[in-house]
């Protein structure tokens, strides 16, 4: 498996950590429901087929990135910086 | 037909021609008073003790492929009781002692064998993370043996002692710990619970789950509407998509787990071995292949295969701790798909819908779980309430924080 | 036999080898498959279960029968195909599962009792009494499985690992690999063409075939020529590719060593990633057998290893050979084995409407019904028109057709399909991302087709690449159409084997869907079909279509079971080269490691790094004696021990503070410059994640410190904060954990210590940190203590650290002081009660260790809402607590905590220790433990309980601080 790091190029998938679903960017508000915590940091879609997930290009940039991936054929469809410019 | 030794002779003297089939292939009804979805380990052992323990036998498990076609079939065999947090302790005790009558229980042979799995440590601190764990294994009456370095070597000469990146300080051993044939879990599951009235519907994938004002009311396969009033959700695997029909989001997190098999050897490993370090297990089959694994590939996947970075930590990790397996060969690898909880426990509940229920989250843990999972479902269907040993497997434990992380890595995904 | 003139070996250079003790001759170039066959040896192994003799069937790394043990003179090797296992000078090679001997195999009785060990025997008995299984049942199983054996020894073999990149990896260097190699490399694409064989050209080496008017061969000859001529191309022999992974990327497994008398640094095998943009898969087909009564005798063998034995090696394996096949490929083996004198005796072929040919007594609709031979072929019967009759032969060469090689189409879950037109399942297109398959292994079986499939294949391949291909001309060769009658199992009453080396008979297989195992799957798995070291190769697809028939459906109906990496088996050794030993992880080691080993200090592991333990003196006998005396001289005088392993991690920016707020469950913005505060971090699950100090340098420059085991963690944390919640806040970190040494000095004379080191007083309050100067050199002091003393770190870049260590040594051992290691720090911070990821184990709350007022109520944090869930709070969590024995015993870390008088069950531990140690402070052993409600119960006394090493101890419940719980002393 081969992710095509945004700043690095194609790189091998042990260069990589990974973290889980890009859920994990929309943390909500402090004072926002309690299931809206529990949705975040617990529920899933969890499809089979596309989805965003994170990944940390730690034997690299150190670059949080942003995969379009399908986890049913592993094709990788777009990898973004999750800081935009800004990584 | 009743196996046994003797029945084995008869037959064979009559070329093997009076055996019968070990299950029935029935076209499903139009209704049941209760239909399981996942004809896997824990389904055919939830369908087996709803009907034994219950007396339900109006029922049907609705397999999409064929009985025992997930991860029942992909697992590393092991069979243990060694959890430390309560919870967890009681579930797992249980369902050993289960598994410790299964063949007579089920007239079927799945070769439990009780040979003794050895978790190795490899400093001062991971004893004691492991004497705790076998201080709660004796609590809940079961049993753990502390070893030291010499003892280790005793029970294991093949390791490797002297030139070693984490050296092995001992071990903790689970006399009662060991391995199952995994298939035959599955069929002696189907089989008995054939016999005592349970319709096994195979190529019968459920697409829909019929819900009217908040209760279940069946479910739509493709072989048919089924009517039910309750359904049992038990596809680990897929349990996401399963709790989608239904409208439900659930914990979980699929993901790829590799495993491998060497090729045929005459007997050299006597036990089952963990080591943590490199994230590697071990056992030997009766067949003689090397059954061994690691860890999650890391990446949420429904393929049902891995890649190289992980194969090659594994092997890599075998080499350092028994390189005399170095000269044995790789036959095949293999994926699973693991439905991963955010705290690596699972979960045995029922859900927001009435008549719907759940057994899911069985992370890479979920074959020595088989027996109690079953059982404990099957009380949780057939009475509303969660059996003891698996009351603490709540989905609502995530919200209110009563968590059970074995592993203390966390209770956010992919931490485990 | 040897036939003269023939085979492609180094007559010039005899080699000798032995087979189960006995000396043989071979040449250069031999198998130790051809080498036997050579010598007329016929049964080479015994069958897994009932022991049958076997002989060779292939002549190829799919043999189910010619498995060998190879003896080295350091270890052997079990499970060796003996028809790739190349012969060297000195070779030893002997047969497996078999007892006493080869010729005299006791568990051959298991074939008389062939009728109770039918299909699933095991699973419908010994149940019974449940204590034989482990004790007698399973052991006897045990023993009579399993095929080679190892020794038990460690595996001291060299073996590498190796990355190679590729714009075309071609797999297969037949007539279709080479043809595309050939194509892509004048093209200029960088090309990777692999073969399993020790010499490339696959089935034209065996084939007397015929490309541009001369034999085959020449043709391969200017191939090669020219592929190595070109500095592009690169081709790898002996290299098997054993699977197929996401995005172009493939494992490979090459012998590098094995065909060689062992030399010291040698690698045995070398394992490639190969990571490819295009792949073309041209892995050839495989011949499958027939199956009927007794065809695993010795002497029966794939029509197609004759040739192979003839052209390759020049061996053949009998004098008289009779032919059976139900397709038209097994007319060229007759010609070719009758050319070299052979005499081919029958031809018997199933299809009543078989092509003539002259020459050769030619049995049209005929079946072989039967092999006899025990210990190696005599004679077979044949059913032809009714009438059956024996026809004497030592050989028979069987053809059931072709598999087009679709394993490697089958890795990333592409199925293959049925092709009624050639008998066989065939790949899809686009099974694999970027593989094209080209050749036999896409069904195409004459020379022609193999060869513009291959050119098209690269063509198509480099055309995706965006390279130009130039022109190349196909060569002429016979473009013979395949015909096949399929024919999987002739009837018959005895047993006719599917899988040879699993023994698999038809019967079983009737037997499985008798039973309900109707699945591909269920009969696999409960007849084991195909699951033996071929994996199928030889017998799935005639397994299938006999349970297709005994089931009423379809082959393609019925499918196949899915062929999973890898092709052919790999030593775990090669695929875990380098994680041997130290290789299994990297070393960090410290600045002061040397200076510590001076000193006789056992260096423990911590992490991925080395700490010292304890420092001994000479008279002490006992760990506990040094970490006394290091315990009482940073009590009493001072003590210098290297901190170097924890995190730093450096933090600049305007926004630096705020993200530290951010990121920390206390406020770190408000701390002035030349302040230390210690932090508390907790995971977005509201436990801890780690705790640590964050010094004020500057305005804008902090410096944050982690524990030794989550550097990488808290950095890969800060991180993901940065970056996914405020990126737009100007702060940036990097780790320095590698660039400082850090030493900390503690106690009552630290002070005197430090100024020694430095020339003048430090000046600095508890909690203070400062820019200074030791010996030249820029330092960074900071007024911190582990250890509850008065203590100072002094941190300087690293390549000054084991000066630094030195001499801060030295001056402490002038004053009275000296080292203390790891043994002694922990019992110091335990007599201060304070936290290691010993108590921080992933499970706790900063409510749990008595800190949840560090959580700020003015501002959020990571973790602070989901640390307020019910469960995460209140009297029913384990609360941190001190312990102390009421007389003097030992404490163990991992026992649990009883109420006394409380029966010792897992429904009444309230508790269980996480730390331990002796302090000779208070004379007392000390534990740090977890109470339930803990901190409402101080001064209660409990049952500590070790039921797994015995300790029973009653102990009073106390404020984990033990000592010193004002902190005067750090003050001071």
């Amino acid at each position: 498996m081969r992710l095509t790091c945004p700043l690095c190029g194609p790189r091998d998938r042990r260069e990589f950590y990974y973290y889980g679903a890009a859920e994990y960017l929309n943390r909500p508000a402090p004072d926002a429901a309690p299931e809206a915590w529990d949705d975040h940091l617990h529920n899933r879609d969890n499809p089979a087929g596309l989805v965003q997930d994170l990944w940390y290009h730690e034997q690299g940039c150190c670059s949080w990135l942003k995969v379009t991936r399908n986890t049913v054929t592993h094709e990788i469809v777009t990898v973004e910086p999750v800081a935009g410019g800004a990584a | 037909m009743r196996y046994s030794g003797f029945r084995v002779i008869t037959q064979g003297l009559f070329g093997n021609a009076g055996w019968k089939p070990a299950w029935r292939d029935p076209a499903p009804k139009a209704e049941y008073d209760a239909v399981i979805i996942g004809g896997g380990g824990h389904g055919l052992a939830t369908a087996y003790y709803l009907a034994k323990n219950h007396g339900l036998t109006n029922i049907a498990v609705l397999e999409k492929g064929y009985l025992g076609s997930g991860n029942i079939g992909r697992n590393t065999t092991i069979v243990r009781a060694n959890y430390f947090l309560p919870g967890n302790s009681e579930f797992y005790s249980h369902s050993l002692k289960l598994w410790e009558g299964l063949e007579a229980d089920l007239n079927y042979n799945v070769m439990h064998s009780q040979r003794g799995l050895i978790n190795l440590f490899h400093s001062d601190g991971q004893r004691d993370a492991f004497a705790r764990r076998g201080n709660a294994m004796l609590n809940q009456g079961d049993d753990a043996v502390l070893l030291d370095r010499e003892g280790v070597r005793e029970l294991l000469p093949y390791l490797d002692y002297e030139n070693t990146r984490f050296p092995i300080y001992g071990g903790l051993l689970h006399p009662r710990g060991g391995t199952a044939r995994h298939d035959a879990v599955a069929w002696g599951y189907a089989r008995a619970a054939d016999q005592r009235g349970v319709d096994l519907i195979q190529n019968c994938e459920v697409t829909g789950i019929d819900i009217v004002d908040g209760r279940v009311t069946g479910v739509q396969t493709t072989r048919g509407a089924i009517r039910a009033k309750k359904v049992g959700m038990v596809a680990a695997g897929r349990s996401g998509q399963v709790a989608a029909m239904a409208g439900l989001r659930l914990p979980i997190e699929s993901h790829v787990l590799q495993a491998f098999v060497t090729e045929g050897l005459k007997p050299v490993i006597d036990h089952v071995i963990s080591f943590g370090m490199g994230h590697f297990y071990i056992s030997q089959s009766d067949k003689g292949g090397l059954v061994f694994g690691g860890d999650l590939d890391f990446y949420a996947s429904y393929a049902a295969r891995g890649n190289l970075p992980m194969v090659e930590h594994v092997m890599e990790a075998g080499m350092t701790l028994m390189p005399m397996i170095g000269r044995a060969r790789v036959l095949r690898s293999w994926g699973g798909i693991m439905d991963m909880t955010p705290d690596g426990s699972p979960i045995i509940d029922k859900t927001p819908i009435e008549g719907l229920f759940l057994d899911a989250g069985w992370n890479y843990g979920g074959f020595k779980a088989v027996p109690a999972s079953g059982y404990s479902m099957a009380h949780l269907m057939a009475t509303g309430e969660s059996h003891p040993v698996a009351a603490k497997f709540g989905l609502n434990r995530f919200a209110t924080g009563h968590l059970l992380d074995e592993e203390g890595t966390g209770s956010q995904h992919n931490l485990h | 036999m040897r036939i003269d003139g023939k085979g492609r070996i180094d007559r010039t250079r005899p080699v000798t080898f032995r087979f189960d003790g006995r000396a043989y001759a071979g040449y250069k170039g031999d198998t130790l498959a051809s080498a036997l066959i050579a010598n007329d040896v016929r049964v080479v192994g015994r069958s897994f279960k009932y022991h049958r003799p076997r002989g060779i069937l292939t002549a190829g790394s799919e043999e189910p029968n010619a498995l060998v043990e190879i003896v080295g003179p350091a270890n052997q090797t079990p499970n060796t195909r003996a028809t790739v296992q190349e012969l060297f000078e000195g070779l030893a090679a002997r047969s497996q599962n078999r007892w006493p001997s080869l010729r005299y195999d006791a568990l051959e009785i298991n074939d008389l009792a062939a009728l109770f060990l039918s299909a699933g025997f095991y699973y419908k008995t010994f149940m019974w009494p449940r204590r034989f299984w482990e004790g007698l049942y399973e052991p006897l199983i045990r023993r009579a499985a399993g095929l080679g054996s190892l020794s038990g020894r460690h595996d001291e073999g060299v073996y590498e690992k190796a990355w190679a990149h590729c714009d075309l990896l071609v797999i297969g260097a037949g007539p279709a690999g080479l043809m595309a190699a050939l194509v892509a490399g004048r093209a200029g694409a960088d090309v990777i063409l692999a073969d399993e064989s020790s010499e490339p050209g696959g089935r034209l080496l065996s084939d007397d075939g015929e490309i541009d008017g001369a034999h085959a061969t020449d043709w391969v000859a200017r191939v090669l020529a020219e592929l190595a001529s070109l500095p592009n191309v690169r081709l790898m022999t002996r290299t098997t590719v054993t699977g197929a992974y996401d995005d172009g990327t493939y494992g490979a497994l090459e012998r590098v060593g094995l065909h060689r008398s062992p030399r010291p640094n040698l690698p045995r095998e070398c394992f490639w990633r190969i990571v490819a943009k295009r792949t073309v898969l041209a892995a050839g087909a495989l011949e499958r057998s027939v199956a009927f009564e007794d065809n695993d005798r010795p002497g029966v063998m794939l029509a197609s290893a004759l040739p192979s034995y003839l052209n390759r090696y020049g061996v053949v394996p009998a004098r008289r050979v009779a032919l059976f096949a139900n397709n038209d490929s097994a007319r060229s083996t007759a010609r070719s084995l009758m050319a070299a004198g052979v005499e081919v005796v029958a031809i018997i072929d199933s299809r009543e409407d078989a092509p003539d040919e002259p020459g050769i007594a030619l049995h049209k609709g005929a079946q072989v019904i039967r092999a006899r031979g025990r210990m190696g072929l005599r004679e077979i019967m044949v059913r032809a028109g009714g009438r059956e009759f024996r026809v004497e032969a030592e050989c028979l060469g069987v053809s059931g057709g072709w598999n087009p090689s679709v394993h490697l189409t089958c890795h990333l879950n592409g199925r293959p399909r049925w092709s009624d037109a050639l008998a066989a399942f065939v790949p899809v297109e686009g099974a694999v991302p970027g593989m094209l398959v080209a050749g036999a292994a896409n069904g195409s079986f004459s020379t022609h087709g193999c060869l513009a499939a291959g050119a098209e294949a690269a063509r198509a391949s480099l055309a995706a690449l965006g390279v130009a291909a130039g022109a190349v001309e196909l060569p002429q060769a016979e473009d013979a159409p395949y015909q096949i009658a399929p024919l999987w199992a002739v009837p018959g009453k005895g047993r006719a084997w599917l899988d040879l080396a699993n023994d698999v008979t038809v019967k079983d297989v009737a037997l499985a869907a008798q039973e309900g195992f109707r699945s591909v799957e269920h009969m696999k798995r409960y007849t084991t079909q195909g699951m033996a070291p071929d994996q199928g190769k030889n017998s799935n697809v005639a397994a299938l279509a006999v349970l297709a028939d005994a089931t009423g459906r379809g082959i393609a109906e019925t499918g196949i079971t899915t062929f999973r990496p890898p092709y052919a088996p790999v030593s775990i050794a090669a695929m875990g080269a380098g994680g041997r030993g130290m290789g299994f992880a990297p070393q960090r080691i410290l600045t002061s490691d040397q200076a510590s080993r001076d000193r006789g200090a056992p260096m423990v592991e911590a992490g991925l790094w080395y700490r010292p333990g304890y420092f001994p003196k000479p008279g002490e006998t006992t760990w506990r004696e040094a970490c006394d005396r290091e315990v009482m001289m940073v009590r009493c005088s001072v003590g210098v021990t290297d901190v170097s392993t924890l995190g730093k991690i450096e933090i600049q920016g305007p926004d630096a503070g705020r993200f530290l707020d951010f990121v920390y469950t206390n406020t770190f913005s408000t701390l002035p410059v030349g302040k230390v505060r210690y932090g508390l971090m907790l995971r977005e699950d509201g436990h801890v994640l780690d705790d640590g100090t964050c010094a004020r340098l500057g305005d804008q420059h902090w410096l944050m410190t982690t524990t030794t085991a989550a550097a990488g963690l808290v950095m890969r944390h800060l991180d993901f904060v940065h970056q996914a919640f405020c990126a737009d806040w100007q702060v940036r970190f990097a780790s320095v954990t590698e660039s400082w040494a850090q030493f900390a000095v503690a106690g009552p004379l630290a002070r005197d210590l430090v100024t020694s080191a430095l020339g003048h007083a430090p000046d600095l309050p508890f909690m203070g940190c400062a820019p200074v100067v030791v010996q030249g050199v820029a330092a960074r002091l900071f007024r911190i203590s582990f250890s509850g003393e008065e203590g100072y770190e002094l941190a300087v870049p690293t390549r000054y650290g084991e000066a630094l260590f030195r001499d801060l040594t030295a001056r402490a051992e002038t004053m009275g002081g000296g080292l203390y290691g790891m043994e002694a720090l922990n019992v110091l911070r335990i007599e201060k009660g304070f936290i290691t990821h010993a108590e921080i184990h992933g499970r706790t709350t900063a409510f749990d260790i008595g800190m949840e007022k560090m959580v700020s109520g003015k501002k959020d944090c990571i973790g602070k809402v989901a640390a307020t869930r019910a469960g995460l709070v209140g009297p029913e969590r384990e609360q941190m607590v001190g312990l102390m024995p009421l007389t003097g015993s030992v404490l163990t870390a991992g026992a649990h905590l009883f109420a006394q008088g409380a029966d010792l069950v897992r429904e009444n531990a309230t508790g269980y220790v996480t730390s331990v140690g002796y302090s000779p402070t208070l004379h007392s052993h000390l534990a740090l433990g977890f109470l339930k409600n803990g901190r409402a119960r101080h001064g209660e006394t409990v049952r500590l309980v070790d039921r797994l090493r015995g300790v029973d101890v009653l102990c009073t419940v106390t404020d984990p601080v033990f000592h010193d719980p004002k902190g005067e002393k750090l003050r001071a």
